[in-house]
């Protein structure tokens, strides 16, 4: 667009935003009608970075022809994106990009100490968007020799070197710089390029760094990201490296020279942008989040926590996925904890071939229940093994001395380093990517939440319907209000509040009393045992006063055996109490009565087709007739 | 989206293919447009910096960091051969005599007064690409590489491991459906690209790298016996770089899967022909599948204007099911309905109607085919 003005400077009526993903773009138009902001068509075309076209404004293109198409309005010429000028309601107000095409940012990062400054740096990176290729540190265990080869052997797009508190060792990080030195990585792309560097440690060092570094890569430096052990300080780390983003990966990606000059906010890293627009609906919700979104290749975990929200953790887990990566879901899972999750006997060389020709041909999709109920059960375990990683870099800062108000935790045997999610404060889990937001049932998708993450107490599900999170996140970066207002409105498809009491208890014995007031004013209650799943049906948009009664041993929220009274949303599935067990949940060892159970749950839930089922389960018809 | 399908793996008798050529570094390319290639031929050479060896000096010598630019006998740039002393520090006059000695030869490349260390750079290591296939040099990219032009015979695998072969192709299988068992593989077939049907068992794949065969194309094999012919699982779809005997290409899938007919037929008719090989697979963005080249021959009847281009998926179009429940069957599209249709997972899915080689006329996801392209 020719004019630049600041986005937020202005009222914006019409945004057009577009994400370029590896294989497909898409374009969103947003406008505000009646003074809320709303959806008003999408577009998708594949993504041209590649030959033969080797240019992604074609693919952008593309997309923004179908809004054209389905909206009757005009936003392209031969320039570029038309930026609106009244009257002829041609044009849009704000154009705005995302990108992952390319393969996304990798980066390799390095610090001192692995748990402490390697762990910042890893953190840094991941909350920017990039996918972490390793993470070096003097202590990892390897030899001098096995880390050179290792480091040579990446081809990242950067590097991020830490290491040191202000003031501390420089020794150290001087003898990981020497590494990187030696083993003169080499850039993904651009075969004459110098490799970026980005130093973010001990400024004491920075003259030794300078020395060493200076002459092979493209060195920057910024403020320390581990200035004090008590203070983590990414955002300078974060910044270079969405600016080296967009003037190394991006510069030398196919259009997007072209692009950057359409788009009025920089592009930004898909990953990035979906951690923001996650962070700024959880400030505008008031809600701690957690968000996944499970791809062919990668899995993303998001979490926002803490009283203002302040929180924020992005997780890759890079060969987590449903098609590219599938068979490394099976590597890392095992085989038997896949096989826990389908409700009839497998053949376990023919699943294992099964899962190797999805990998093959990745486009591919289950055409039969039975190939249905295989690929979610492997979704479970990519997901669950996705958020145990999650956990273990959501964590308070390591190797911190503790202040006196500590000391009570310190009593409870907390420890510095633990994990900062707390399921029972998790306000909304959000699932995205096609085996959740494509899911024939809806209710597929919550069991498959459910089993994954096994959220505690009262907590909202929902999937992303077309994953637009990205564009709301780049939105959100220029006009926080209206990106949350569509992420409300048109993003979420609300499956339900499930309810989980906490604590151990024996098959069948009372877990939960559950007295709902639904709109109209129709009461119904529910009496849960343990091991067992019920559904309250409860639509979209209606809200339904809750009455929870955990059995004495349980918690809900309100501490064990306390009754909760909580206001709650419905969604597609409903109001759903899964009574199956929360530290710990288990399913039966014995394979018939495993069996029995998953079948209970599936009927529970409504979750497939029953005439089907039937067929493949024998029996499960009978179970659903006495539930 | 208009193109909701597999596009296909290609299996034609004749075409053109441009193979480009690079080199990992900048360096240099030793032949020019037009020059005729065969697949040994050294197109670009380059040296990439030879490995590092860090040397802990400051615990060799027992000084302290800041102390090892005093006592280095070879400075920054100097060339040190194994053995050679490189530094040595003497104290108590001379009662106490410590020395660093060279682990390898090399070039001193660093000496750190921060942390005390010595690196040593090893000689370069020289990097050669070579053809790979026969053909024409197309285009010079200038200190990166060539782009050769080679027109003949294609096959595409879906899936394969190990890299770049040369071998005479030998078709071991009289049907596609035939297994390929260890016993069909002799001494003889040192150096060749044998030709299976519907599987190459765990036993033939070991027989033929035991023998030296340049390469195994089948139809499938089963997942266990990979793994067992690797020596470890395979995580994510990227390979070529495996360290095994011979080069595996699949052509259909994991299990016991006929070969296509049409690619069963092809790879008789180039028997005894020259082929290059390469079992690289990349199924990510950019998308590579191993692949079979024989360049020179040439189908009787097709001349270079006739290369056949793939209309993508129309009523009549010949594709394979890549999908349960009938995963690896053969048909041709009848009809492209144009509505979402429900299927039995309850999804409602863009499907066609397709009549399969048994007779039957099936309805499948259209993600669930590929074009048998030509």
């Amino acid at each position: 667009m020719a004019d630049k003005p600041a986005g937020a400077a202005r009222e914006l009526n019409s945004i057009l935003a577009t994400d370029c993903g590896s294989t497909t773009t898409k374009a969103i138009l947003i406008e505000r009608q009646g003074g809320e902001y709303r959806l008003v068509v999408r577009g998708e075309a594949p993504t041209t970075v590649e030959k033969p076209f080797e240019d992604v404004t074609a693919g952008v293109r593309n997309a923004v022809r179908e809004v054209e198409e389905l909206s009757g309005r005009r936003f392209l010429s031969d320039e570029g994106i038309i930026a609106r000028s009244g009257g002829t309601g041609d044009g849009t107000d704000i154009y705005l990009s995302t990108s992952s095409a390319g393969g996304g940012l990798q980066m390799m990062v390095a610090g001192v100490v692995k748990q402490m400054t390697a762990e910042s740096a890893e953190r840094a990176a991941l909350g920017a968007g990039a996918i972490v290729m390793d993470a070096v540190a003097v202590d990892d265990g390897r030899l001098p020799h096995q880390k050179i080869e290792r480091i040579r052997n990446l081809r990242p797009d950067m590097i991020l070197l830490s290491g040191g508190i202000d003031g501390g060792t420089i020794t150290h990080v001087v003898q990981i710089a020497e590494l990187v030195a030696a083993a003169e990585p080499r850039p993904r792309l651009g075969i004459g390029f110098k490799l970026p560097v980005i130093f973010a440690g001990n400024k004491d060092a920075r003259p030794h760094i300078q020395r060493i570094l200076r002459d092979k890569f493209d060195l920057r430096t910024v403020e320390n990201i581990r200035p004090v052990l008590e203070v983590e300080n990414l955002g300078p780390a974060r910044e270079e490296i969405h600016n080296l983003f967009m003037e190394h990966v991006m510069a030398q990606a196919p259009g997007y020279d072209k692009l950057m000059k359409w788009t009025q906010v920089p592009i930004m890293p898909t990953p990035a942008a979906v951690g923001y627009g996650m962070q700024n609906a959880a400030k505008q919700h008031r809600m701690s989040v957690i968000g996944v979104d499970i791809g062919g290749a990668t899995t993303d975990v998001f979490s926002v926590f803490g009283e203002e929200y302040e929180l924020f953790t992005r997780t890759v887990s890079a060969n987590l996925g449903m098609s590219y990566s599938i068979s490394n879901v099976l590597l890392e899972a095992g085989t038997e904890n896949i096989v826990r999750w389908v409700p009839f006997d497998l053949d376990l060389t023919d699943l294992r071939n099964r899962i190797r020709n999805k990998m093959i041909r990745p486009t591919t999709i289950p055409h039969t229940l039975e190939e249905l109920l295989i690929e979610q059960a492997l979704a479970r375990e990519a997901l669950r093994l996705a958020f145990e990683h999650h956990k273990t870099l959501a964590v308070g800062l390591k190797g911190i001395q503790r202040r006196e108000e500590d000391i009570a935790r310190m009593l409870s045997q907390e420890s510095t380093g633990q994990t900062y999610i707390d399921l029972m404060a998790l306000g909304m889990l959000i699932g995205s990517g096609g085996v959740l937001s494509h899911a024939p049932r809806r209710a597929q998708a919550a069991l498959m939440l459910l089993d994954a993450f096994l959220p505690e107490g009262v907590t909202q599900l929902a999937v992303d319907s077309i994953f637009m999170m990205p564009q709301l996140g780049v939105l959100a970066t220029v006009h926080p209000e209206a990106s949350a207002q569509v992420f409300d409105r048109d993003c979420l498809i609300r499956l339900g509040t499930a309810i989980a009491p906490v604590g151990p208890g024996r098959e069948g014995e009372p877990a939960v009393t559950v007295q709902a007031e639904l709109p109209g004013g129709r009461t119904v209650t529910e009496h849960v045992p343990y091991g067992g799943l019920r559904r309250i049906p409860l639509d979209v948009g209606q809200e339904a006063q809750l009455e929870i009664r955990p059995a004495r041993h349980l918690d809900v929220g309100a501490g064990r055996g306390r009754t909760l009274r909580r206001k709650v949303q419905g969604g597609v599935v409903g109001i759903i109490v899964d009574a199956r067990g929360r530290q710990p949940f288990g399913l039966p060892a014995d394979g018939k009565a495993r069996l029995k159970k998953l079948v209970e749950w599936i009927v529970a839930l409504d979750a497939y087709p029953m005439e089907t089922l039937e067929r493949l389960v024998p029996g499960a018809a009978e179970v659903a007739a006495a539930g | 989206m208009a193109h909701a399908y597999t596009p296909g793996l290609k299996v034609t008798g004749y075409t053109v293919l441009e193979k480009v050529r690079r080199l990992p570094l900048k360096g240099e390319v030793l032949v020019q447009v037009g020059d005729e290639v065969e697949p040994s031929a050294i197109v670009a050479r380059t040296s990439i910096p030879g490995d590092p060896e860090t040397i802990n000096a400051a615990h060799e010598l027992a000084c302290d960091p800041q102390e090892i630019p005093r006592h280095m006998l070879k400075q920054p740039g100097e060339r040190v051969a194994a053995g050679e002393v490189i530094a040595s520090y003497q104290a108590f006059f001379g009662l106490l005599k410590k020395r660093v000695v060279a682990p390898v030869d090399g070039t001193v490349e660093h000496v750190s007064e921060v942390t005390g260390r010595i690196i040593l750079r090893r000689p370069p290591i020289p990097v050669e690409v070579r053809a790979y296939v026969r053909g024409r040099v197309k285009e010079v990219l200038p200190e990166e590489g060539v782009v050769i032009e080679a027109r003949g015979a294609f096959v595409q695998g879906i899936f394969g491991v190990g890299g770049e072969r040369q071998g005479t192709i030998r078709l071991l299988a009289d049907s596609a459906e035939a297994v390929l068992d260890a016993d069909a593989i002799t001494p003889d077939c040192r150096g060749a690209v044998v030709i299976g049907g519907s599987l190459v068992t765990g036993a033939a794949l070991r027989r033929a790298a035991e023998v030296g065969c340049a390469g195994v194309v089948a139809g499938g094999i089963i997942d266990r016996d990979l793994l067992e012919y690797l020596g470890y699982d395979i995580g994510v779809a990227i390979t070529g770089h495996e360290d095994v005997g011979c080069t595996l290409i699949v052509t259909e899938g994991f299990g016991r899967i006929r070969m296509a007919r049409r690619t069963f037929e092809l790879l008789r008719a180039l028997d005894g022909w020259e082929a290059s090989i390469n079992g690289a697979t990349q199924i990510r963005a950019g998308v590579m599948r191993p692949e079979l080249i024989v360049a020179g021959y040439r189908p009787p009847g097709i001349t270079d204007g006739e290369v056949p281009a793939s209309e993508g998926l129309v009523a009549g179009t010949p594709i394979r099911a890549i999908r349960d429940p009938y995963f690896g069957l053969l048909g041709e599209v009848v009809e492209l309905p144009p509505e979402l249709q429900p299927i039995e997972t309850g999804a409602r899915v863009r499907v066609l109607r397709a009549r399969l080689e048994d007779g039957r006329t099936v309805t499948i996801p259209r993600a669930n085919v590929e074009i048998i392209e030509g």
